[in-house]
């Protein structure tokens, strides 16, 4: 019987002819916690009586949630991290390296057919390299850097074939808001969501990174994309051995297939306070809006900030609105201020934040008043999640965001093609 | 295992942030201070408002959103004595055990009201509706995971028996 590229991930890392199904105890190549999950991490490690990593090269912690830290209670945080990195010789990207998921794909922590957990939700990103990737809780990461193992119950796969061209303004962020508005905040419970067809072939890793990352607000356990020459020129400059660029069998079985047509798909809008209460960007358009995020691990790649920096040159951000830009990576914000994207962001009127999460998880670099409403390129508009709970999120595309900042209200970006 | 107490009664896809919010969550590490937020988006005061034992009873998918731990353990913190609901996300369902949380899988949860009185037998695989008098099957919470739970987590787990359970 075929599998498919996640069954066979799992066949690897657990030694056993493994299938949708069964539970298996798996070896994982690398385990990555951050400044909002370490310290009970780090805390249950030393309950458990750890005394070494399993492996200090495979144990990643990143500081990036408050990065730099806003008060003193963030600061004893990110001192615990440093100084359980140093004891144990674990990897650390300290405030500015970039987010969590952004430095894992960049650092060479993710590489094809690996099989990786981290202590956030979002984690399921890194399929989009071909790797198995999900999201554990802080115990269970305790016990993972402890015995550099954990138990799975490997997911029935649903495929999900997307084709055809997306029009002109329309991102991979407008795919993935359209497949959440179609299957439900729980329409992949359980289940990872193997990403194909001639658009996501099409799309550059950039564009597959946000697809995968946005797989968890589907409740799938992943996303997953079968690697191929862009992965590979993805990952240019880092060692690579044994890379393990597997592909799921033509008869193998799937829970489910679901056929997206890309090139009906216009600019989408999730409103609040669910991620799969979708809308057409137009349908929404001249709400009055107070401030607007471009960046997060879903939308703060290269692509993202040209596309938005296309729409903001030489224009100006409305009066009233604030706009927040953070690049996800330190290397990303270096590309970027080499091709003048920053200065354009700061010529329109934005403020241009260091590489790091933002505003997203609400504690810092733009927290929301009560009755504020917000256009954001992250993954999630949970009632209360960037500031008050009487704010409002609106999830979208760097385009709309773009230019809903310079309008100042919802705005549908193909108004603005040049 | 059996656990019995009065039942909050909530929707479908509970989110993390409203079980405790990101911004309380980053800035707050004493669980005392933290879980005086617990619901507090859905039911204001909440913390305060339930007893130790009660119950919290949902919908499809509770516990969706983030991977934080603190969620179940809030939760726990406050005295809740079990979550049960029609489906949960599942990194909070690996988390609740993993903190010693029960969570329990209940198809019925739509017939069990606001302030109803539950008794659930955890290893017997049932629910027992004191006040409408009514009987509900729950999935059964995996040997495994019951011997983690029942120790009241992970770390208990190891403390007990010196090792990881696998």
């Amino acid at each position: 019987m075929g599998k498919t590229i996640s069954e066979k991930i799992f066949s690897l890392a657990s030694g056993r002819d493994a299938y949708a199904g069964d539970i298996v105890i798996a070896n994982v190549d690398a385990a990555m916690a951050h400044d909002g999950t370490a310290l009970l991490t780090i805390e249950a490690f030393k309950e458990m009586g750890g005394r070494k990593l399993w492996d200090p090269l495979r144990a990643i912690l990143v500081i990036d949630h408050v990065a730099p830290s806003a008060n003193e209670n963030f600061s004893k945080v990110h001192k615990v991290m440093r100084d359980f990195a140093h004891k144990y010789n674990a990897n650390l990207y300290d405030a500015g390296s970039g987010i969590c998921h952004q430095v894992m794909v960049e650092r060479g922590h993710v590489m094809p057919g690996y099989l990786i957990v981290g202590a956030d939700s979002h984690t399921c990103t890194y399929g989009a390299l071909g790797a198995f990737a999900t999201g554990i809780g802080s115990t269970e990461m305790a016990a993972v850097l402890i015995s550099g193992k954990l138990w799975f119950k490997i997911p029935e796969s649903i495929k999900m074939e997307i084709d055809g061209p997306l029009p002109p303004m329309t991102m991979p962020k407008d795919v993935i808001l359209k497949i959440a508005g179609i299957i439900g905040a729980d329409g992949a419970s359980y289940e990872a969501i193997e990403f194909c067809g001639s658009t996501v072939k099409a799309m550059s890793v950039d564009g597959r990174l946000t697809l995968c990352n946005m797989a968890v607000e589907m409740g799938a356990k992943t996303g997953i994309i079968e690697p191929d020459e862009k992965t590979t020129n993805y990952m240019h400059g880092l060692e690579i051995k044994n890379l393990k660029m597997l592909r799921s069998d033509e008869d193998a079985e799937y829970s489910r297939k679901i056929n997206i047509n890309a090139s009906k798909i216009e600019p989408q809008i999730a409103c609040p306070h669910t991620v799969d209460n979708v809308k057409p960007v137009k349908e929404v358009e001249g709400l009055d809006i107070n401030q607007v995020f471009i960046g997060s691990c879903t939308n703060g790649r290269l692509e993202d900030l040209r596309t938005a920096a296309e729409i903001f040159r030489g224009r100006t951000v409305k009066k009233g609105v604030r706009v927040i830009v953070a690049p996800a990576s330190r290397s990303i914000y270096l590309q970027a201020l080499k091709e003048g994207l920053l200065e354009i962001f700061i010529r329109a009127g934005c403020i241009v934040c260091n590489p790091g999460c933002g505003p997203c998880a609400g504690a810092h670099q733009g927290i929301l008043a009560p009755g504020e409403i917000c256009l954001s390129t992250s993954n999630r508009n949970f009632k209360g999640r960037m500031g008050s709970s009487e704010a409002q999120i609106y999830l979208a595309s760097p385009a709309t965001a773009a230019a809903s900042a310079l309008e100042g209200k919802i705005t549908d970006p193909r108004r603005l093609i040049r | 295992m059996i656990i019995r107490g009065r039942v909050w009664k909530f929707g479908d896809d509970v989110n993390t942030d409203l079980i405790i919010a990101g911004k309380y969550k980053l800035s707050i590490t004493n669980i005392d201070e933290l879980s005086k937020h617990a619901m507090e988006a859905l039911i204001p005061n909440f913390a305060e408002k339930v007893k130790s034992g009660d119950l919290i009873v949902a919908g499809e998918n509770f516990g969706c959103g983030s991977s934080r731990e603190q969620a179940p353990l809030v939760l726990k913190h406050i005295g809740i004595g079990a979550v049960i609901a029609k489906s949960f996300a599942r990194i909070f369902y690996r988390n609740a055990i993993n903190i010693g949380l029960p969570a329990v899988e209940c198809k019925d949860a739509d017939k069990i009201s606001d302030g109803d009185m539950l008794e659930v037998y955890l290893s017997e695989g049932r629910i027992k509706n004191v006040v409408k008098n009514e009987i509900y099957e729950i999935k059964p919470i995996p040997p495994a995971l019951l011997e983690i739970l029942i120790n009241g987590g992970l770390v208990g787990y190891v403390k007990k028996y010196g090792r990881l359970p696998w």
